[in-house]
């Protein structure tokens, strides 16, 4: 199920946030999302994944118009991990990641792979040893992988973050990487929304770079993670290079006036 | 389970022990004896056990569902205006003298309940904010509020405006099966939405966004809301008039015994919130003093040293 986007446009209180943009997200890979604070991929973000509506324009999951599908079989298909850890109540993590299942589960009653779901999505984030813990008292950095979690155990065909790097130390910044790499492989879609332009380098099969509500550049990471297109988007001045197993990486260096 | 259980056997308990309770004690042997004893129990505080037990249920559940709506601990089922309005309709009712029929009361004051269900459901609109929705009740509670004490003020005779004021203070005195029956399907359904909300109430505790994401419809939600508090608030201040504290105090009660998650404090919330009531009511009617002393006062000289207890423990938490 490839996730696109057709002719999207979307204005908050008279400020045009997405210019008409179209796009194809393929699944079973990584998209990566890039763009100056204000660039609209979190309105983006939100419009792929139904929270929001567009003013114009259409998303589609294959071949339906993502707005014609009720809300429980949109959510069963895409997991959002928005950018806020809104954690509201001081719930164990076990039952915070079992939220993930409500798509599956309906009013009442639960859904026979609830059990199994939860566990894998625990083990996947390595969360298992907080199961007990209150979702209030652990750190960031815990909160960001129980969160996680929390997406994974709904088993959604697309996974949506935004900066779920965030609060993460370099280590889980790997492991969570790691996370998204795995679940593109098993045929999910994810998409994210980055800063880091290394990490993008290494995870994603395919960049979008937005400004000002616009795509300036799409298509595989290889091509488009090009000074140019960064030094557009960002203003910045950045060196490319690459670590000793040839693994890229991009780190701004300097602004341009 | 175990503790819906207990609290289940707790309020069967207290609900019968409260027929033996006020200024005449009755001890069993006398309840089924067909003598005025017998009557006094079965046609009295059998139906005010009753009743108190379904408004505390009401209240309880409805304050576990706004805070849950809210993901706030200080909400409370007043919050929506639905409990003002509906008091708004007891008041006029008074005001009119019409109170001379036992029915006539409390259909006014589920007409005011409705009506103002009704001007919320003008005033949000149809965003399904959160903030506009709070604002809209606020708004509500505050004109009803006003308007009721415009009629006190206005009130023909100096008897209305005592009759005004003592209603609004919520009692459970000189109540009948027919109360009971009006109130009892109304909570329950009321009660059964609530139930049905717990699932998407859970997911508001990840926020707004990621309750949609997770296919809460939140515009359904807030009316199912609305309907269901409505029901459970309009039906209890409908028979007992205004009882405060109830709905702010029961879901932290409870908090510590099922733990924070929304939908697992509605059972529990009912449960405890009947228990409540009933155990105030016995003490009101007990308490020697000339007149009895109204039930929605009590709970508030009770609730409010309790919450401030809650309030030490919880600093001491915070710091």
């Amino acid at each position: 199920m490839d996730l696109s986007f057709d002719a999207l446009s979307l204005t908050l209180r008279g400020r045009p946030i997405l210019k008409g943009i179209s796009g194809h997200l393929k699944q079973g890979q990584v998209t990566a999302i890039l763009g100056a604070n204000g660039a609209g991929k979190s309105s983006l973000l939100a419009c792929l994944s139904g929270v929001r509506s567009a003013d114009a324009g259409l998303v589609r999951l294959d071949d339906q118009d993502l707005s014609s599908l009720a809300s429980i079989e949109r959510a069963r298909a895409i997991g959002l991990l928005p950018q806020q850890a809104d954690i509201h109540w001081d719930v164990n993590v076990r039952s915070l990641v079992a939220l993930g299942r409500l798509p599956h589960q309906g009013s009442w009653g639960g859904h026979p792979d609830d059990a199994a779901a939860i566990e894998e999505a625990m083990a996947q984030t390595d969360c298992l040893s907080l199961a007990d813990r209150k979702a209030l008292r652990l750190s960031g950095g815990e909160q960001a992988r129980v969160l996680l979690a929390r997406v994974l155990a709904g088993r959604p065909e697309w996974i949506l973050a935004d900066e779920p790097l965030a609060n993460l130390d370099p280590a889980y910044q790997i492991d969570v990487m790691n996370c998204f790499k795995a679940a593109a492989a098993n045929g999910a879609g994810v998409a994210l929304v980055l800063h880091d332009l290394t990490q993008a380098a290494r995870i994603a099969d395919h960049v979008i770079i937005m400004k000002a509500g616009s795509i300036i550049a799409s298509g595989a990471a290889a091509d488009i993670l090009k000074a140019d297109h960064l030094a557009e988007a960002f203003g910045v001045k950045v060196h490319i290079g690459a670590d000793d197993q040839g693994a890229p990486i991009i780190a701004a260096v300097g602004r341009f006036r | 389970m175990r503790l819906n259980l207990g609290l289940a056997f707790a309020l069967v308990i207290v609900v019968l022990a409260s027929l033996m309770a006020g200024r005449s004690w009755i001890p069993f042997d006398h309840w089924f004896a067909g003598d005025l004893k017998s009557l006094i129990i079965m046609e009295l505080r059998l139906p005010r056990a009753i009743l108190g037990a379904i408004v505390g249920a009401s209240l309880g559940m409805a304050g576990a569902a706004m805070q849950g709506y809210l993901r706030n601990p200080l909400a409370d089922p007043g919050l929506f205006g639905v409990s003002s309005s509906a008091a708004l309709g007891a008041v006029i009712s008074l005001y009119f003298g019409f109170a001379v029929s036992a029915w006539l009361l409390p259909l006014f004051a589920l007409a005011g309940a409705g009506l103002g269900m009704a001007t919320l459901a003008l005033l949000a609109g149809r965003s399904g904010s959160l903030i506009l929705f709070t604002l809209a009740g606020v708004i509500l509670s505050s004109l009803t509020g006003a308007l009721t004490s415009l009629l006190i003020s206005l009130a023909p005779t100096p008897f209305a405006t005592s009759e005004i004021i003592t209603w609004l203070m919520g009692a459970l005195m000189d109540r009948s099966w027919d109360d009971v029956m009006l109130a009892a399907p109304l909570s329950a359904v009321g009660m059964l939405i609530l139930l049905q909300c717990g699932r998407a109430l859970d997911a508001l505790t990840l926020g707004d966004t990621a309750a949609r994401s997770l296919g809460i419809d939140m515009l359904r939600l807030q009316w199912m809301l609305v309907l269901a508090i409505g029901l459970c608030v309009g039906s209890s201040v409908a028979v007992a008039g205004i009882i405060g504290f109830v709905g702010l105090v029961v879901p932290h009660l409870v908090r510590p015994l099922v733990g924070a998650k929304p939908s697992a404090l509605l059972i529990p919330s009912a449960l405890a919130g009947a228990l409540l009531v009933v155990l105030a009511d016995c003490l009101v009617r007990i308490l020697p003093s000339v007149s009895e002393v109204r039930l929605g006062i009590a709970m508030s000289v009770l609730g409010a040293p309790f919450f401030m207890m809650l309030l030490f423990k919880m600093r001491r938490e915070v710091a």
